[in-house]
């Protein structure tokens, strides 16, 4: 298979935008002012030091947030092609996790068998045919390149699997519902080097059917992975751009700062 | 530090450190009372009781004549009520629970409700009974019943099961939920399907100790008024002409084994007082046994999930 | 596959305002159930007050206080409640001499000195004590303790308040061993550590160092010690008669309050005759005994949560 031709990738559309994004816990103000483009079927990478605020951005795009008490949104996300503003009052949640999933990162199956895990985003909007949740299953399974490995035994319990194998999975419950959008928060921190690798070479291939937004504390990871990078530090986005230009030739010092871990 | 000097500090060590012996036996001698307590208790009701033992004892109704006399209308009457009990405290109480740890918000309200559930578990069982008596028997009108004497007994444990309960839900970790949001399910989809399953085996076990608990209860009975002889049976569950005649059991008067175990000790005869020591080993046993299930189920269940 | 997606979403969005109200729904009936306890509360409170006062608008309350007898069935009656505070006093100091000093020890020996099997095999046996139905008990104390207690005292009547005391002392050691092993477990391991480095024996940093920093939380325990013993029923029902002395005697038959009850809902009680009050003016009593230890407990037990 010839490896040096790379077919030209159509010019990058826009998937979703946040525009001055704030975000409150209680008082603190732990986002300030975020305006960032997310674009549809590229990878984009959040990265930065601890307590930058990377999660808490990514957070917002599923509606995490409203799971606790105190928090407070100010300013908009919104989703294309229909231009609504996930983070309105009067949009539901639910909708919006089920356009938008989540890796974690901590693997978190369900103590259920395999099959139900992939299942679950399906059953919990009403699913129940057998032949269809069975054909999304191994779609999802496929995907995440874990079919070969567990499809003789989809009735086992997932915890059983290895950490990188639920991982795996954890990505194959969240494509099963065919999302827009899957956030990956920091998903290969818990894992070996060589899951690290398959997850990171399963990022490179969803692409292209879903978009993907990933929190890594990685800059490694974030070079080899992403299409586009945003640096941020203490709840501001300081600089975003392509991966390449991030990394060669940041525009903001403290970009460069990061990048060459003179701090951080 | 010459060697007399160190001499004395070796005697002062060795003084203090027979403390720590003795203390030990203390320790010891304290445990030996209680459980020597317990297993007198245990091996008195089965000396006195075991010879009493047999099918008749199990199928008779009380008597005046103590030969005679059996624990049928007793044992009967207490599962009848443990019906009720459970029927009403488990559902009520795994609902209570939920609310509190997954719904509630921290506010001033969600305080009061935490508040009187911890208040009402220090409530002396006595006091409930004079709740029955007054609210249930005589201006609810319930009577003196077995629906009176099962509700009595669950509002009596439901902080038991509501405790445990939010236990078992505590226990399960945030990422589980949160990976369960994720995927797009609302609260009530979290609770009933990954919540409740998964806490089953700690509800279960608080639901026994509840359960252990009410079938000993004694004050709350007699203070609603169970009658001591009771020579009948209630109408069996749901056994009468539908619709009115499948509830008539639970109007019915009826008595539980402890009331029965109380008449024969107050009795001055102590043919009776042998008839009461064989009904206490089997109420003990029973109480007992139960405890046992749930201390065991709660050693295995801490086994199994390996969250 | 696209549009058949699409479509479903569409059709979930459309069912947003029904499976809004249903998620209300089952919040509200949820919140309902856990509101129970309150209603319970409510319930308890409204009938214990709503006879009292019918009965406080016959007998004084100053009465009450302070009478030396309580006859209130006889036809001459009197309302004094010291009668029967003074059984339940009695015999709850007589459980209490035994419940803390074996309790505490207990407590010291198994978080101190044992190991942790001894420890996880002998606390659910120590349980035990507190799950025998309180009535066996009262079978025990009647014919048990004070049959073996005449041997050494022939003069011991029948029915007696040191049995049941003995007894209910015995019942209420893991209440008093449970919380208190849970206090010292709370006191951090550094600052035995510091005993221990200056050469203490585990005797004198359980002593010197671990019990005075727990302090609050033993004392809790002991306090909820206190509102069993003082509620507690039938061990007195059946081992200690029912007769009304106003004595601190443990050594004669006495009727506490709780016991008192039980032998009035024994009888024929007619709603809304004098006997008939005279309980829930009893059970009043009870219910402001009871909770204000507890809440003197759980002032104490929030105090020793607050310092770790």
């Amino acid at each position: 298979m010839p490896s040096t031709i790379t077919l030209p990738e159509p010019p990058p559309v826009l998937k979703a935008q946040s525009n001055n994004l704030d975000f409150y816990y209680g008082s603190f103000k732990a986002l300030k002012g975020i305006s960032m483009p997310v674009y549809a079927n590229r990878v984009t990478a959040l990265i930065g030091p601890s307590g930058c605020g990377k999660s808490t951005f990514l957070r917002c795009f599923n509606r995490m947030h409203d799971l606790y008490p105190g928090h407070r949104y100010d300013g908009t996300i919104s989703l294309f092609p229909d231009g609504v503003n996930i983070l309105d009052k009067q949009v539901d949640p639910i909708e919006v996790r089920m356009r938008i999933s989540m890796v974690f990162q901590k693997p978190n199956p369900f103590p259920k068998s395999i099959f139900e895990n992939v299942a679950y985003g399906l059953r919990v909007r009403g699913e129940s045919s057998r032949s269809f949740l069975e054909d999304k299953v191994e779609a999802a399974l496929r995907g995440a390149a874990l079919w070969g490995e567990v499809k003789d035994r989809l009735r086992d319990l997932a915890v059983n699997l290895s950490g990188g194998q639920q991982q795996r999975l954890c990505i194959a419950r969240a494509l099963a519902t065919d999302p827009e959008i899957v956030l990956f928060d920091e998903p290969t921190s818990a894992l070996d080097p060589i899951a690290t690798g398959s997850i990171e070479e399963l990022i490179g291939e969803i692409k292209h059917k879903v978009t993907v937004l990933i929190v890594t504390h990685n800059m490694q990871q974030a070079a080899r992975v992403s299409d586009f990078t945003a640096y941020m530090y203490l709840g501001d986005l300081i600089e975003y751009g392509e991966t390449k230009e991030i990394f060669m030739k940041p525009k903001r010092k403290e970009t460069e700062d990061y990048i060459t871990g003179r701090f951080g | 530090m010459n060697s007399h000097d160190s001499l004395a500090v070796k005697a002062i060590i060795r003084r203090h450190k027979r403390w720590d012996v003795i203390f030990a036996l203390l320790g010891l001698m304290a445990l030996a009372v209680g459980i020597l307590t317990l297993a007198a208790l245990f091996v008195d009701m089965a000396v006195a009781g075991i010879p009493r033992l047999n099918a008749d004892f199990f199928t008779s109704f009380p008597s005046r004549r103590s030969a005679q006399a059996g624990i049928l209308s007793a044992w009967v009457g207490s599962i009848l009520v443990m019906l009720v009990t459970a029927v009403v405290a488990v559902p009520v109480g795994i609902a209570g629970a939920v609310y509190l740890e997954e719904y509630a918000r921290r506010n001033v309200l969600t305080s009061i409700i935490e508040i009187n559930i911890t208040n009402l578990a220090g409530v002396p069982s006595i006091i409930y009974g004079l709740l029955a008596l007054g609210l249930f028997v005589y201006t609810f009108g319930l009577g003196q019943s077995i629906l009176t004497a099962g509700l009595t007994l669950a509002l009596l444990i439901l902080p038991i099961v509501i405790t445990t309960t939010r236990e078992s839900l505590r226990a399960i970790p945030q990422y589980i939920r949160e990976g369960a949001y994720a995927c797009g399910a609302s609260r009530w989809q979290v609770v009933r399907q990954h919540l409740l399953p998964y806490s089953t085996p700690g509800i279960l076990t608080g639901v026994i100790i509840g359960l252990s608990r009410a079938i000993g209860e004694t004050a709350p009975i007699i203070t609603i008024g169970a009658l001591t002889f009771i020579a009948f049976l209630p109408p069996m569950p749901f056994s009468g002409d539908p619709p009115a005649g499948l509830f008539e059991w639970l109007s019915s008067p009826f008595t539980v084994m402890p009331i029965q175990i109380f008449n024969w000790t107050s009795r001055p005869d102590p043919a009776f007082h042998q008839n009461a020591a064989a009904a206490s080993f089997i109420l003990v046993f029973m109480t007992l046994a139960m405890n046992g299930l749930a201390i065991w189920l709660r050693y295995r269940l801490r086994k199994n999930i390996k969250w | 596959m696209e549009s058949t997606a699409a479509d479903r979403m569409k059709a979930f969005a459309a069912a947003k305002v029904r499976r809004q109200r249903q998620e209300r729904l089952i919040e509200f009936v949820l919140f309902a159930a856990a509101s129970v306890s309150v209603l319970t509360t409510l319930g308890i409170v409204y009938v214990l007050l709503k006879e009292s006062l019918v009965f406080f608008s016959n007998v004084p309350l100053w009465t009450f206080l302070t009478d030396t007898q309580w006859t209130p069935l006889f036809s001459d009656p009197h309302f004094g409640i010291w009668v029967l505070m003074s059984g339940t006093v009695t015999s709850s100091m007589v459980a209490l001499c035994i419940a803390i000093p074996l309790g505490t020890t207990i407590a010291i020996y198994l978080s101190e000195f044992a190991g942790h099997k001894t420890r996880e095999t002998l606390k659910p046996i120590l349980e035990l004590l507190s799950g025998v139905p309180t009535i066996i008990y009262g079978y025990f104390a009647l014919l048990f303790v004070t049959p073996l207690l005449q041997k050494i005292y022939p003069d011991l009547p029948g029915f007696n308040i040191l049995s049941a005391g003995l007894v209910m002392g015995i019942m209420i050691i893991p209440y008093v061993s449970s919380l208190s092993e849970d206090a010292m477990r709370a006191v951090p391991m550094s600052l035995r550590e510091g005993a221990y480095a200056l050469g203490s024996t585990r005797f004198q940093t359980a002593t010197k160092v671990v019990f005075p920093a727990a302090f609050s939380g033993i004392a809790s325990a002991y306090i909820l010690g206190i509102s069993r013993a003082v509620g507690e029923t039938m061990i007195l029902a059946v081992a200690a008669g029912m007769q009304p002395t106003l004595s601190f005697n443990p050594l004669e038959p006495a009727a506490t309050i709780t016991s008192y009850i039980v032998q009035v809902a024994l009888g024929d009680l007619p709603h809304g005759s004098v006997g008939y009050q005279t309980i829930f003016a009893a059970g009043l009593s009870l219910m402001l005994l009871t909770l204000t230890f507890n809440l003197l407990g759980y002032w104490l037990r929030a105090k020793y949560r607050e310092a770790y």
